[in-house]
């Protein structure tokens, strides 16, 4: 026998054991918004899923949290709850301290830094945070300020329709008119007729808010449910 | 108290040269301040009773109780002061509650003594703290078994058949002695607890006072729960014609 | 013969020193300061199925506690009244589940000793163990179940789940496990021909779930309990109920 052979003995082992516990979970749905001149719409698909097994068909996942903003959330549901729990204690908070509203640009900065704090485990949520600011309004992804915003299992799906029907990229002719709130509505509604179409983790119905200065209007849509 | 002033009553961790630690009995004065409480043994189960003091018309009825549930099976009465039986009542829950999860069944009315009774005790060794200023009253039915323990402020406890604590513990204990506690059941001894509250009561000195009654018996389960309205209502009124019933005999030999 | 100019062998070469114990020399350097965590459950218990109907929450879970493939245990209730409006179903992990009951009803406990007439209520219960779930996970060592919480709040059904990872959600039909697969879409289908049963009616979708989830499901028993929380019957978990079974179909006799 070799002198170089060590033994090995196991129960002596102080080697670090693997885990195989995954703490996230992909529970699916998409979040589609439109800014227009003085409005926002924002859906968000009601089906909660995982794997080939949907949990509920109407959840809702879009989350006011003032009353010109809506935060949607779609991915791991379990963050989404925490995430939007602890968001609603800061804007309680922040009222109460400051005796006023947050407002929506504030509510993105204070997102983005709680979404930062949780940087080495993070959150695994796709979050779109829409709103009026103090002119008109605005629509924010997580960051930076866009007008059309989509997150979600069905995001890489949608974006260049949204890109060619709200940003008129490849387009021919055009047009120099604002944007309606009839038409964002209806683009919103197609994209997310087309995305239940091909994506599984989108369907059931869409839940909508229209904000404007007036405050959030509620409106829901069917999708197919298969 | 001859020897008060004498250096040795400032820390509860020095004797005097007579062998007293003046800082509990200083904490006796203060459960002997406060308004009588009762526990009572029958034969089915313990009757707790005791006598609220009102220091001001201004209160609402029925707050600072006296008398607490430590568990669902036992009841925890107490005299003196009742920012400190409130830590008692915390520490007693707990234990309570630490001993189910260890072993699965509700702790022995025993047990839940020695514990607390050791806590007690150990805020008598220390010149750091002070000693708790209340004595009290443990109670439960285990088994068919009525248990009751009292704590005082030194951590010293006893089982009895029936205890007394508070202002007029001594008329109290002489009232007590005179029933027959082998032979009576809870619903006779409601009565007599009440009785024995409202006559111990110093209408002079003390003008308002509320009535509180718990068990923990047969009749409750085993539970200890205040008890019934009705029984509450019938034991008062019991309570109030033996009081007049008492004043007219007064004057009957007058 | 002997070399007698060499040392001689050491003795005691590569030793602990007196009273100490050996060190493997391989091993210095290996970490020791780490937490290990349960990653798998051990004794499991399988589906809940659980289905609101339109005047209360109809739980049923069976008895069987299995060991890997083993069926080990034939008697692990895990329907549980937590107190007037609230019951309590687990699958999942036994242990867990054992120890989640305990601290439930220590909580109970505790309530009842304030004597305020506060009683917890469902929607509580399913918010606190999502976050103890969610807490669990967060630190890599998850309570390894499904469970499912129903009751009555303010005159209102509720009907809810959390799992391991502290997902949770409400809906009319909630079922987990295998009972996901196999009972849901049945129950699914027939809430749409039939959105508001009535409990008979739901004890019956309930109990052929139970059925077809012991004809299919490797882990369940014929055995098992079925909880009913009612607005104007109260609570009242019952069982042992037996799956009625047919093997005539079967080819093996």
């Amino acid at each position: 026998m070799s002198l170089l052979a060590r033994p090995h003995y196991p129960d002596y082992s102080t080697a670090p054991v693997q885990h195989q516990f995954y703490p996230y979970a992909d529970n699916g749905g998409s979040v589609v918004a439109i800014a227009g001149d003085d409005f926002v719409v924002i859906g968000a698909d009601t089906r909660l899923s995982a794997g080939f097994s949907i949990y509920t068909r109407n959840q809702n996942k879009l989350f006011p949290l003032a009353k010109t903003t809506v935060l949607g959330c779609s991915g791991c549901w379990c963050d989404t709850l925490t995430l939007t729990r602890i968001l609603k204690s800061r804007m309680q908070m922040y009222a109460q301290e400051h005796n006023k509203t947050m407002s929506t640009t504030a509510c993105a900065q204070m997102l983005s830094t709680m979404l930062y704090y949780k940087r080495f485990f993070p959150y695994s949520i796709s979050n779109v945070l829409v709103g009026l600011d103090n002119e008109a309004t605005t629509l924010s992804g997580t960051a930076k300020r866009r007008f059309t915003k989509l997150g979600g299992s069905a995001g890489a799906l949608l974006q260049p329709l949204l890109d060619n029907q709200i940003g008129q990229k490849n387009m021919e002719i055009v047009s120099k008119e604002p944007l309606s709130q009839e038409k964002a509505l209806k683009i919103l509604k197609d994209v997310f007729i087309s995305a239940a179409e091909r994506d599984i983790y989108t369907g059931d119905s869409v839940f909508i808010n229209i904000i404007t200065k007036d405050g959030i209007q509620e409106d829901k849509f069917e999708l197919r449910k298969d | 108290m001859s020897s008060i002033g004498t250096g040795y009553d400032l820390s509860a961790s020095q004797f005097s040269p007579d062998g007293r630690v003046f800082q509990v009995e200083y904490a006796m004065k203060a459960v002997e301040n406060s308004g009588t409480v009762i526990g009572l043994k029958g034969t089915d189960g313990i009757v707790l009773a005791a006598e609220k003091l009102i220091l001001s018309k201004l209160h609402e009825t029925g707050t600072n109780k006296r008398i607490f549930n430590i568990d669902k099976h036992i009841g925890m009465a107490f005299s003196g002061l009742i920012a400190d039986a409130r830590q008692i009542v915390e520490i007693a829950r707990k234990e309570a509650s630490n001993y189910r999860l260890q072993y699965g069944v509700n702790i022995p009315l025993k047990y839940l003594n020695d514990r607390v009774s050791m806590y007690m005790h150990a805020y008598t060794l220390y010149s750091a703290v002070r000693p708790y200023g209340c004595s009290v009253i443990l109670a439960s039915y285990e088994e068919n078994e009525p248990v009751m323990y009292l704590i005082d402020p030194s951590g010293v406890s006893y089982g009895y058949h029936g205890c007394a604590t508070g202002k007029a513990k001594q008329s109290a204990k002489t009232e007590i002695e005179k029933l027959k506690l082998g032979n009576l059941s809870c619903k006779e001894l409601v009565k007599e607890a009440a009785k024995i509250i409202y006559l111990v009561h110093d209408e002079l000195k003390d003008k308002n006072f509320e009535l509180e009654l718990s068990w923990v018996c047969k009749e409750s389960n085993g539970y200890h729960v205040k008890v019934p309205d009705s029984v509450f209502a019938e034991a008062e009124k019991a309570a109030k014609q033996a009081m007049e019933a008492d004043s007219e005999s007064d004057t009957d030999d007058m | 013969m002997f070399d007698i100019t060499a040392p001689a062998p050491p003795l005691w070469s590569n030793g602990p020193s007196p009273g100490a114990f050996y060190n493997f020399p391989s091993l210095q350097s290996a970490p020791s300061d780490f937490v290990t965590h349960s990653q798998a459950p051990v004794t499991t218990a399988t589906s809940i199925v659980a289905v609101a109907y339109n005047n209360g929450v109809i739980i049923a879970g069976d008895l069987l506690g299995s060991y890997g493939s083993l069926a080990r245990y034939r008697n692990c209730p895990r329907i549980l009244k937590v107190n007037d409006n609230i019951i309590l179903g687990a699958g999942g992990d036994y242990g867990d589940f054992q120890y989640i009951k305990d601290f439930v009803q220590e909580k109970i406990v505790s309530e009842e000793c304030l004597d305020d007439g506060v009683k917890l209520k469902p929607k509580s219960l399913y918010c606190w163990l999502t976050r103890i779930m969610y807490q669990r996970r967060s630190k890599f060592d998850p309570f390894w179940n499904n469970l499912v919480v129903g009751g009555i709040q303010d005159g209102n059904v509720f009907l809810g789940t959390v799992d391991k990872l502290g997902t949770a959600y409400t809906d009319k039909i909630i079922c987990t496990g295998y009972g996901a697969h196999i009972a849901t879409p049945m129950l699914r289908d027939a809430l749409d021909r039939n959105p508001n049963p009535s409990q008979a009616e739901a004890r019956r979708l309930v109990e052929k779930s139970m059925e077809v989830l012991f004809y299919r499901d490797a882990r369940s028993y014929s055995k098992y309990l079925i909880g009913v929380i009612d607005k104007d019957e109260g609570i009242k978990i019952e069982g042992p109920v037996e799956v009625p079974t047919n093997w005539e179909i079967a080819n093996f006799k």
